[in-house]
């Protein structure tokens, strides 16, 4: 199994949640994150002095997958975050060793 | 006494407007300040209206428009006995200017200034922020109001040294209130010390709408402060408001500009900036100008006070919100622009024509030197009351305070507590979970439980 993490814009939620909901992902989690990456933030004035605001907001989704499906939805995710300017984000992938489902106790795979 | 309606109706009217700026004034420094400070930033001017209020009624405007018996004294204070407390003898007394009758009540012309003098001291607040302790600001008000703004509205409105020997002419404050809160405010600031962190932190505005907001409000309100300063209504009335709103739009126009050409875009904060900067510099001078020459007032005070703003990191001294590069800077401006504008076609109290209209040099040296006095004055005693507070250790709040902010030390609330009330309805998962974020005092005590009051 695999956990799908994406930092993206968060303008571009409604685009990857519809995108995999396509695909017939089954759920999904999403928080409010904060961060820079290469673009390192923005600069705003104000009365002529200059400040930098480093870190800037974004989303992070989480989805839990199995092997079969990982390479689909890591592409769905990113064609549908893609705006194709700098701060799009980034997505990557980490093996989970097990997964239980609270309500029912089942496991594996059968828990997704 | 007759009473004119008109002018009396005008009168209250416009002491109500001015009443109306100092919220506004609230409304413009909470934006401008953090987060963390925004309430007693906004304390500090709701506070003027409770404690001016009461002292102007007992004695501020007894000594600032009073006449003092001895003739030398007067130069400089009132009368102690004249209109002293709240007596009901003069409660049928007509208020005259220069022996002239204007059919106004002296209660409406005393209520008309005690929104002057309300505005005038919490005008200083902007510089101090996020550091100051509320008491040594309560007492600050006190003596500032005290010693300063009623001995220098009498030198320059009550028939005193400024505006009765020296013919500097303040039409509705640009000395008396601008020169003279901007002046004090450096004082103060210099004696205050810097914000921990500037100007190397971010301190960047929390609420520019607040900003937009309160401009707005003080913008509406100054139309009573300016037109309302001929206390009847005439022709003169008429070219003031006129001339305020010429000055400010094209100073908004001119701050934006130096914005546009300097930072490569104009901002909400800069148009905020430059309308109140343009308020503050037509506001000497707008019973006296013609509408063009205030239009270029108006310009040049919204590029040059956006300029000034900047000279704070160049000296080093935290003037917070810019009360020195906004009200000290516009308030000269404005005042040496009646050297060069001020024409007896408009307002023949002027007396004397200006630089432009062939009377030379005279009244903008009279201008200087009244501006120059109140400089001088406003700011050693506002030093001098800052360095006895500071001796008494009612000034500054310690450190773990100004950092954790000003508003939990000093006042136990905040601006946004943005769990929702009951735990319903909207919210993240934490404030569905119950989860309040911790509040902390700056003893380090955490206290999220209710208090139920008796």
């Amino acid at each position: 199994m695999k956990l799908v993490t994406a930092v993206i814009k968060p303008y571009q939620l409604d685009a990857v949640k519809e995108a995999l909901h396509a695909l017939g992902v089954a759920g999904l989690t999403v928080s409010e994150v904060q961060g820079y990456g290469r673009q390192k933030g923005h600069t705003e004035v104000y009365r002529g002095a200059e400040y930098t605001v480093e870190f800037l907001p974004k989303i992070k989704v989480e989805v839990l997958t199995d092997e079969i499906d990982v390479e689909k939805i890591v592409d769905a995710v990113v064609t549908s975050a893609r705006t194709g300017k700098i701060g799009d984000g980034k997505v990557w992938v980490t093996p989970v060793e097990d997964v239980v489902r609270v309500r029912t106790g089942e496991r594996g795979l059968d828990a997704l | 006494m007759e009473i004119n309606t008109g002018n009396t109706a005008w009168l209250l009217v416009s002491s109500a407007l001015v009443l109306l700026m100092t919220p506004g004034l609230a409304l413009f420094y909470g934006g401008l300040n953090r987060s963390k400070g925004a309430l007693n930033m906004m304390m500090m001017s709701f506070s003027c209206i409770g404690l001016i209020s009461v002292l102007w009624a007992l004695y501020g405007f007894s000594v600032a428009f009073g006449t003092n018996g001895s003739s030398g004294l007067n130069n400089f204070l009132g009368s102690f006995s004249q209109y002293f407390g709240t007596g009901t003898s003069w409660i049928g007394e007509e208020w005259l200017v220069a022996g002239a009758k204007t059919g106004i009540p002296t209660y409406v012309f005393m209520v008309f200034q005690m929104m002057f003098a309300i505005i005038t001291v919490a005008l200083i607040s902007g510089a101090l922020s996020d550091r100051l302790k509320f008491g040594g600001w309560v007492l600050f008000a006190f003596g500032w109001f005290t010693l300063v703004y009623v001995p220098v509205a009498h030198m320059v409105w009550g028939g005193g040294l400024i505006g009765a020997k020296i013919g500097a002419l303040d039409f509705a404050g640009g000395t008396a209130v601008h020169i003279n809160a901007g002046a004090a405010a450096l004082g103060v600031t210099l004696v205050l010390g810097k914000r921990i962190g500037w100007p190397r932190e971010n301190m960047r505005p929390h609420n520019v709408p607040f900003v937009a907001l309160g401009a707005g409000l003080l913008w509406f309100g100054w139309f009573g402060f300016n037109a309302g300063s001929e206390l009847t209504v005439d022709s003169v009335t008429a070219v003031a408001f006129v001339n305020t709103q010429l000055a400010t739009a094209a100073a908004l126009v001119g701050w934006c500009l130096i914005e546009w050409l300097r930072d490569g875009k104009p901002t909400l904060v800069g148009a905020s900036s430059g309308a109140v900067a343009g308020l503050v510099a037509i506001t000497p001078a707008c019973g006296f100008i013609a509408p063009l020459p205030a239009v270029l007032l108006g310009l040049v005070a919204g590029a040059l006070c956006a300029l000034a703003v900047g000279l704070k990191y160049r000296f080093g001294y935290d003037d917070s919100l810019d009360v020195v590069g906004v009200h000290f800077v516009g308030g000269w401006i404005g005042s040496l622009f009646i050297g060069l504008f001020a024409t007896t076609q408009v307002n023949a109290v002027a007396a004397r024509e200006s630089l432009f209209y062939g009377g030379g040099l005279d009244q903008l040296w009279r201008q200087f030197l009244g501006s120059g006095i109140v400089t001088v004055y406003s700011f050693g005693i506002a030093a001098l009351l800052a360095l006895v507070l500071k001796a008494v250790r009612i000034f500054r709040v310690d450190q773990d305070a100004e950092v954790g902010g000003i508003d939990i030390a000093d006042h136990g609330e905040s601006a946004y507590d943005l769990v929702p009330a009951g735990g319903a309805g909207g919210g993240g998962a934490f404030a569905m979970a119950g989860i309040a974020q911790p509040t902390v005092d700056a003893d380090g005590k955490a206290s999220v439980s209710q208090k139920v009051a008796g």
